[in-house]
């Protein structure tokens, strides 16, 4: 038994190995890109994929909408309500956890079919660097500022949003940050329970393969969600310059 | 203006109270020292009169008004507040800091600016320089000047500062200390200052109350009165060494009864006239003044045997003068590097006003202990009645 679980591993690794090495023949084959391009510019056609990446960042934004308001509002109950804290994190943590695809069927008997199945599971992958960066931006607030404003009679309310929150601003924007990174990767799924998004053209391309084209067809889905990614991550790049204050900046 | 009746504070899961059934009268338009060891309670005795730590005993009477149970943040607003840590907002420019209580009362938008600038000529810092920075540039002591703008923001009557000048280099601290003295001078604010240093308390207060253990206070009263006559052990250790020295600090030489009938010559005096003004007194060392009365050497029988040398010549110089302005401490110093052992009294002008010697301070000193029992005394009579 040992030995067949060794052979099997070998076995493994020897395809593993063919892969790798077969992948700069692709990478470096300048044909490869040209079939790519021709697949984008006339079989699909470029408006129609730019129109199908910004559905899909469509998705992730109104689930990181519902993240956002919910993990912050978390946060902060859990940052003052500390024997919460431990329970809600885990069960955020357990959250994570669970497979996106099982996650995504789920709510089909529930939702039905469509974006918002989606919009539900992916607001809940995004709870938990949400949640966590708002307790730790929360924490690590200096607790002299915090008595201070208290001293000087700002209510709680206002030691919160003047004081505490624009404080945790840059740890709880990368909090968000990585949430939305992580929840474009994940809509892709969307598409197994009819939703929209870059997924179409995996499940196309699957559908097809090994016919003509359907590599290319990953392919499309592959370099326009990293785009659509790259394009989050500068956002949220200039947001965070713009919204942090300069004396919090080194 | 602020009266604490048989306050106290026990805290969840102990049995002792931090502070117990405190009365502290807190005289208006001074600056009272709370002080005493670690865990006397200092600390809390302050944050209970703002009501940053709830009381769980007793009464808090501001301005007549019982505020033991109002709500909070409107008391404090009504009172300054500094911290040694300071606690600047570091996402909020200076004048944003500054103008923070002001704000909270919805002041006037054309007013704030003014008032900030205001302040921070107060504390020395040039508006136009430091208006727009952010506390992350500036040093711990620009900071703490921040920090005290910030607690007069709204003008209030009461300041609490708690060891607001602890973690401050020692050179920065001295003058942050005369600064706030000076201040305090012009501004006449009710203050409650909380040390652990009874260097910083005896320099600070107009009053102190050196507390112990639960925060009962041990003795509270005039620097001068506790330096003078410490009543009992706890307050003697507490206060340390050198505390008569200490006391020195307070007396000024112009208050003294100057030695004025000590012997003097002028320069211009014959040696007969010198000789016969020493053998007629007790003092072995004569002085001799110029044409304008200053005083330039000491003479004695010995330098007025020489006659080859004219009586300014003779003698070590004088080099122990002090100014009737100054303390006994000064004076006590001078003594000590004079080799007469005692020092000249000398006006704006130079000129000679009198003697001090060590003699002179001692009086003082047994003077002060005995005003001071005195007033315990009387204190304990009128209590006894």
């Amino acid at each position: 038994m040992i030995v067949g679980f060794i052979g099997g591993l070998l076995e493994g690794l020897d395809t593993l190995w063919d892969g790798l090495w077969r992948l700069p023949g692709v990478a470096f084959d300048p044909s490869s890109y040209s079939s790519f391009w021709d697949y984008l510019t006339d079989r699909e056609g470029i408006d129609e994929v730019l129109s199908i990446t910004v559905e899909h960042g469509k998705l992730v934004l109104t689930a990181m909408a519902f993240g956002v308001v919910i993990g912050l509002t978390l946060g902060i109950l859990i940052h003052r309500v500390t024997t919460l804290r431990a329970p809600v994190l885990g069960l955020l943590g357990i959250l994570l956890t669970l497979p996106s695809l099982a996650l995504f069927a789920v709510f089909v008997p529930i939702v039905g079919i469509g974006d918002t199945g989606p919009i539900i599971a992916l607001s809940m992958y995004a709870l938990l660097p949400i949640t966590r960066n708002t307790v730790t931006g929360l924490e690590e607030v200096d607790r002299a500022v915090v008595e201070s404003a208290k001293g000087m009679g700002l209510s709680p309310m206002q030691r919160l949003v003047r004081v505490e929150l624009p404080l945790a601003w840059p740890v709880i924007l990368t909090g968000i940050r990585v949430s939305t990174l992580l929840a474009t990767g994940i809509a892709a799924i969307a598409v197994l329970v009819g939703g929209t998004g870059l997924g179409v053209y995996i499940q196309e391309g699957l559908t097809r393969y090994p016919l003509p084209n359907s590599v290319e067809a990953i392919w499309i889905a592959v370099v326009f969600t990293v785009g659509l990614a790259l394009t989050f991550d500068l956002c949220f790049a200039l947001l965070r310059k713009f919204t942090t204050s300069k004396g919090l900046q080194s | 203006m602020i009266r604490l009746e048989a306050v106290s504070k026990t805290y969840p899961g102990t049995e002792v109270p931090a502070v117990e059934a405190l009365d502290l009268e807190i005289p208006e338009g001074e600056i009272l020292v709370l002080v005493g060891p670690s865990g006397c309670g200092k600390s809390t005795t302050l944050r209970l009169i703002n009501r940053m730590i709830e009381p769980t005993g007793g009464r808090i009477i501001f301005d007549g008004e019982d505020v033991t149970s109002v709500n909070p943040d409107h008391l404090r607003r009504r009172i300054g507040y500094v911290i040694q840590q300071i606690g600047l907002f570091p996402h909020q420019t200076i004048a944003q800091n500054i103008a923070t209580v002001p704000k909270l009362l919805g002041w006037d938008k054309q007013q704030i600016p003014r008032r900030v600038d205001e302040l921070m000529d107060m504390v020395g810092l040039d508006p136009s320089l430091y208006r727009d920075r952010y506390p992350k540039e500036l040093s711990g002591g620009q900071a703490q000047r921040v920090g005290v703008a910030r607690a007069l923001g709204a003008d209030p009557a009461v300041l609490l500062m708690d060891e607001p000048f602890g973690a401050i280099d020692p050179i920065t601290r001295d003058r942050l200390q005369n600064e706030f003295l000076r201040l305090q001078e012009e501004l006449q604010k009710t203050i409650v200052f909380v040390t652990h240093d009874i260097d910083e308390a005896i320099k600070m207060g107009d009053r102190i109350a050196i507390l112990r253990e639960r925060s009962h206070i041990a003795q509270f009263d005039t620097p001068e009165r506790i330096l003078a006559f410490p009543v009992d052990d706890f307050v003697r250790d507490f206060i340390g060494d050198g505390s008569t020295l200490k006391g020195l600090v307070f007396e000024r030489v112009r208050d003294l009864d100057l030695d004025d009938d000590y012997p003097v010559v002028h320069a211009s005096d014959d040696r007969a006239m010198a000789r016969q003004t020493l053998d007629a007194s007790d003092e072995r060392w004569l002085l001799v003044l110029d044409d304008e009365d200053r005083p330039v050497r000491w003479v004695n029988d010995g330098h007025l045997a020489r006659t080859d040398v004219p009586l300014t010549e003779l003698g070590p110089p004088v080099v122990a003068t002090v100014a009737p302005q100054a303390t006994l401490h000064d004076a006590l110093e001078e003594m000590l590097l004079s080799n007469a052992g005692q020092a000249c009294v000398v006006d704006g002008q130079g000129r000679f006003q009198g003697i001090v010697d060590i003699d002179t301070l001692a009086q003082v000193l047994r003077r002060l202990r005995a005003s001071a029992k005195k007033h315990y005394d009387d204190l304990a009579a009128t209590e006894g009645s």
